[in-house]
């Protein structure tokens, strides 16, 4: 009797969580930029706050003989391309990346899981580095961030199986934040395999899977609805809210 | 309490107590809540550890962790570990926080767990603004709800918690109206439960604590939010189990016909029911 109710339970909430997703989460976006206005800072902490040991989560390298050579060459060679509704596309390599303004920000990264950890992160705002491609158009409503890590399905992880390659997407609110840098240094150090080097995102007013590790390309799109399954990133496309911030 | 409408059944009295509203509110917040337990302990199970402080994961200390190890359940509290097989850990064969009865859905799902469980959060934020605003307009806070001064003193309190302990409950009169350890209870949760359910809750979004994130930090940072979010439903359980308890014993068809109907029955002052004594009330105590 209990196994059948558990079954039954599971059915209704299994065939409505589509749409309870898209009304909630819905509702829930609009409060939070309703409340937040456009610049409402995340918290920032000082050094005494740093997590002792930050853990990775996620992709901790990239399996390829490619991004292998690359971590042995220090990134030289490694070039994130800028592109999609910008007035001049780019491809910039991590000297580019450090020799624009930098931003220093001690944050904490709050996973989705339910643990946080806090570090300090260094890298040029993605506001300005979509400056160096001439800025947005005026049809460009998103920013999609491609990487090098694919998680191959994650089949154990229930929702819909989209190619494996990971990817995330956010709004230009999200993309112009001050607080939204292309991270190339943690806690000081040059950025490691396990934390996305050679550059990762930090979106600090969202959850950690938004913030895209082993960065490729940045394109801005008026719509995400062609890459994976048109969620909008890897998580979303299993089942995860396209908007993190709670 | 509204206006009472009294007619008189021989000895019996019949008050219209709950308006529909009120009962609406009930019933809905009974569905909400317990669904809300449900999807909260899956999201839970993601990461069955709860920390103190800004920052937590699995190199830090915790403060409750849940977790299997060759197929038996381990709950640790603090420094102390329990076997917990069975019940937490590890159920039904499988390694999983709380058992897949506890949860919803009962399989290990975090996206769709999130997603009903903020959905459902939106539902009782607007029941609870609904009942804030008919209560007060109604004056339920105000008439039924606040405890009178007399009501406070050391002495009345001790004796309605003696009559509790004895399950002596109101009659007549008297059992029209909410007592000190009512009035306790049910203020304690639409005033104090649900509201820190809902504050911890937006302490742990990122989005929600850049706007304030002085309240986050007066939490003691976003794990002991996340901390602090776990146990307030505890005292939310906790109460329930209460509740029903009292609802069973206190003659549970006229609690629950109350509920539904909004009709509350009881015997005119003066006329006890099977000759036994009076039992003391406290009415004479009130003002």
């Amino acid at each position: 009797m209990a196994a059948l109710t558990l079954a039954g339970c599971d059915k209704v909430i299994d065939k409505n969580k589509d749409m309870l997703r898209s009304v909630g989460e819905s509702a829930t976006y609009r409060w939070q930029r309703l409340i937040q206005g456009r610049d409402a800072l995340a918290r920032e902490f000082s050094a005494a706050d740093i997590s002792p040991r930050f853990k990775s989560n996620g992709s901790h390298t990239v399996a390829s003989d490619e991004y292998a050579r690359h971590v042995e060459e220090g990134f030289v060679n490694w070039r994130i391309a800028v592109d999609g509704l910008v007035r001049r596309p780019v491809s910039l390599s991590l000297a580019d990346l450090r020799a624009m303004p930098q931003r220093t920000q001690i944050t904490r990264h709050d996973c989705v899981e339910g643990w946080s950890a806090i570090a300090q992160w260094t890298g040029p705002q993605l506001g300005r580095v979509l400056q160096m491609a001439g800025g947005a158009l005026p049809t460009a409503r998103y920013v999609v961030f491609h990487c090098a890590d694919n998680l191959g399905g994650e089949p154990g992880k229930g929702g819909a199986q989209s190619p494996g390659q990971y990817y995330e997407s956010i709004d230009l609110i999200d993309a112009f934040h001050p607080q939204t840098i292309l991270a190339h240094s943690m806690n000081g150090q040059p950025l490691g395999p396990p934390h996305g080097a050679p550059v990762r995102m930090r979106i600090e007013r969202q959850l950690g899977y938004k913030q895209a590790k082993y960065l490729e390309r940045i394109e801005l799109v008026d719509s995400f609805g062609r890459y994976g399954m048109g969620r909008g990133g890897y998580w979303e496309d299993r089942g995860y809210e396209w908007y993190a911030g709670i | 309490m509204g206006q009472a409408d009294y007619r008189s059944a021989g000895a019996w009295r019949t008050a219209h107590r709950h308006p529909l509203v009120r009962r609406v509110n009930h019933w809905l917040n009974v569905v909400l809540v317990v669904m809300l337990i449900g999807t909260g302990l899956n999201i839970f199970g993601a990461h069955p550890a709860l920390y103190l402080g800004q920052y937590g994961s699995e190199f830090d200390q915790p403060v409750l962790s849940i977790y299997a190890v060759n197929g038996r359940g381990v709950t640790t509290i603090g420094s102390h570990h329990y076997d917990t097989t069975g019940l937490l850990g590890f159920s039904n064969g499988h390694s999983a926080a709380f058992p897949s009865w506890a949860t919803i859905p009962s399989y290990r799902d975090l996206a769709t767990a999130r997603n009903w469980h903020f959905a459902l959060a939106w539902l009782l934020i607007i029941n609870g603004l609904v009942f804030w605003v008919e209560s007060l307009r109604r004056r339920h806070i105000q008439r039924d709800l606040l405890p009178t001064r007399s009501e406070l003193s050391p002495r009345h309190v001790l004796r309605d918690i003696a009559d509790h302990a004895r399950l002596r409950f109101p009659e007549g009169e008297d059992s029209n109206r909410y007592h000190i350890l009512q009035k306790t209870a049910y203020l304690s949760v639409v005033a104090i439960l649900i509201p820190m359910m809902i504050v911890t809750g937006l302490s742990m979004s990122p989005g929600a604590s850049a706007v304030a994130p002085w309240i986050v930090d007066l939490l003691g940072g976003r794990q002991s939010a996340r901390t602090l979010h776990f146990i307030t439903m505890w005292a939310l359980i906790g109460f329930i189990i209460a509740h029903l308890a009292a609802v069973a014993l206190a003659g549970v068809g006229n609690q629950l016909r109350s509920m539904i109907t909004g009709r509350w029955r009881f015997r005119a002052d003066g006329a006890w029911a099977g000759g036994a004594p009076a039992p003391t009330t406290l009415a004479e105590d009130v003002r």
